[in-house]
């Protein structure tokens, strides 16, 4: 039954998750053989390759049963998030109930996904969020530290809710407009190039780097690793487009090239914020990553500019 | 009967409603014991630390976990009665005792029939996330039972999520620290010194709380 399911599924996406699987196995090889050929240097491997089977798993059990269940592990992805957010930065010890209209907002911008509706969805955060927000917060009556509260706030639901949400709405992409490989297929793309940007730079970074690029906020981040892993993120993007993305040739370059830069600086973006925050992880949700917030940094910056590229060059419907 | 209808509701819902809805971050996991006898001392903020803390048990163990609770708080009306002693399994504690009442009664026995104490020795939720001064009554009962061990656990955030006078809770990632067990220490201030300065230093691994 489920195989016949899946047999069902295009192509494209069943190699994907043929390849995602090869990955895990050859990455969890890894994280046994390696602590006993060199001890001591690998230990946060075995973790680290554990929660990534949780993570595919669960996202790649979503894509497949199809776009309610994968908005609603979205919804929920937004929560965790945000709530890991609002934990960590400061709060207010009046602004309790704002940060609960925050979580409200999840529900709300997940509906106008639910219901389809673009355009909902595009002004909810950005506007009415932000003066739901502001109005609650002025009329608490607490005004010291009230600027830099508010835009706490916002900061969380833009990232968190509304960049996030991207992701999921590319789901609702007709499946006529991508034939390669439907909208599971351009969602897998995404996630899967904006994870594997990651370990290509971590990668390339542990092989060659040497110059740093930004010591105060990222140490371990060095051109050799930033330039290595955009090239060979922008290789995989152009050579695979083809069979996930209705791309064409150039505009596949130009988001090859560009995609692995967004993440780069999602991920340097946030880690600014923990330094500002005075942490390390964000949480200890996912062994061997940290936080949710460690793992979706990148996919926070890669997921708006992936869904704008694709409606301005291949996509109708957005 | 009771027993299986209480434990199915703290494993199907109070649990995943504690790790998916408020989030629990756990550190030293190893240092809790599974078995009674065993008294766990953790500071106290808010309604949600008992939670916090029996989350942290694996199902097995939770017939044995018995939150050590005020009486006239929890046993005021005869629902709140029913379901602070037959669901959550608390052991009420006389906090305005009189003189003569021997108000650490319950929890000998409790200790006699191996079972694991949760602790607040602030006795009081106090303020939400500071830390006030402890009670001597977990140093009667460690003197009284030398050999059983006592886990210090720090907890933070619930006191966000539901601060005293609080009604509505509001989602914010917890942590719960948990330190190495130790036994009674022969002298009942330097025990008391001992948990409190314990319970201090685990707060330090806990993530920066920056709530103004």
């Amino acid at each position: 039954m489920a195989i016949d399911w899946f047999l069902l599924q295009p192509l494209a996406l069943r190699a994907g998750f043929g390849a995602l699987l090869l990955l895990l196995i050859l990455g969890s090889l890894a994280a046994f053989l390696l602590p006993r050929l060199q001890p001591g240097k690998w230990s946060d491997l075995a973790p680290r390759m554990g929660s990534w089977w949780l993570i595919c798993i669960i996202v790649g059990a979503a894509l497949l049963v199809g776009w309610q269940a994968f908005t609603i592990l979205f919804a929920y992805i937004s929560f965790v998030a945000l709530r890991e957010f609002l934990t960590l930065a400061p709060t207010r010890r009046e602004d309790r109930m704002v940060v609960l209209l925050v979580y409200l907002s999840i529900l709300i911008s997940y509906w106008a996904i639910w219901v389809n509706n673009y355009d909902y969805f595009l002004v909810i955060v950005p506007i009415y969020v932000f003066v739901g927000t502001a109005i609650t917060m002025a009329f608490m009556g607490r005004t010291d530290g009230f600027l830099a509260t508010v835009g706490i706030m916002h900061w969380g639901v833009i990232v968190c809710v509304y960049n996030l949400g991207h992701v999921a709405f590319l789901m609702r992409t007709p499946l006529e407009e991508v034939p390669q490989a439907g909208p599971a297929g351009l969602v897998f793309f995404l996630i899967f190039v904006t994870q594997f940007n990651d370990v290509a730079q971590y990668v390339w970074g542990k092989l060659l780097g040497k110059h740093k690029i930004s010591p105060t906020v990222s140490p371990n981040k060095t051109w050799e690793g930033a330039i290595g892993g955009f090239l060979t993120t922008a290789a995989v993007f152009v050579a695979l487009a083809p069979y996930f993305t209705p791309l064409t040739f150039y505009p596949s370059l130009l988001i090859g090239l560009t995609l692995p830069i967004l993440g780069f600086f999602g991920d340097i973006t946030m880690s600014a914020i923990k330094r500002d925050l005075g942490v390390k992880d964000t949480s200890r949700l996912l062994p061997g990553h940290g936080g949710a917030l460690d793992r979706l940094d990148s996919l926070m910056f890669t997921a708006p500019w992936y869904f704008h590229m694709l409606a301005i060059f291949a996509l109708e419907r957005f | 009967m009771l027993q299986l209808f209480r434990r199915l509701l703290l494993v199907c819902l109070v649990k995943p409603i504690a790790k998916l809805v408020i989030g629990v971050d756990v550190r030293g996991r190893r240092n809790l014991p599974t078995k009674g006898p065993a008294i766990i001392a953790a500071n106290h903020n808010s309604h949600i630390d008992t939670l916090l803390l029996i989350c942290l048990f694996p199902s097995a163990s939770l017939r044995d976990v018995r939150p050590v609770a005020a009486a006239d708080h929890f046993l005021n009306n005869p629902l709140s009665s029913w379901f602070s002693q037959k669901i959550v399994g608390i052991l009420p504690i006389e906090r305005k005792g009189r003189a003569r009442r021997d108000v650490l009664a319950g929890c000998r026995e409790a200790l006699e029939r191996d079972e694991i104490l949760l602790l607040f020795p602030e006795g009081t939720r106090g303020e939400a996330e500071e830390m006030g001064n402890f009670k001597s009554g977990i140093a009667r009962l460690a003197e009284q039972f030398p050999e059983t061990p006592i886990v210090p656990v720090y907890l933070q955030g619930a006191g966000r999520v539901l601060p005293r006078g609080a009604r509505i809770p509001v989602p914010f990632t917890c942590s719960a620290i948990i330190g190495a067990p130790f036994n009674w220490s022969g002298d009942r201030s330097s025990f008391m010194q001992t948990l409190k300065s314990t319970i201090e230093t685990l707060s330090s691994a806990a993530p920066p709380l920056r709530w103004l």
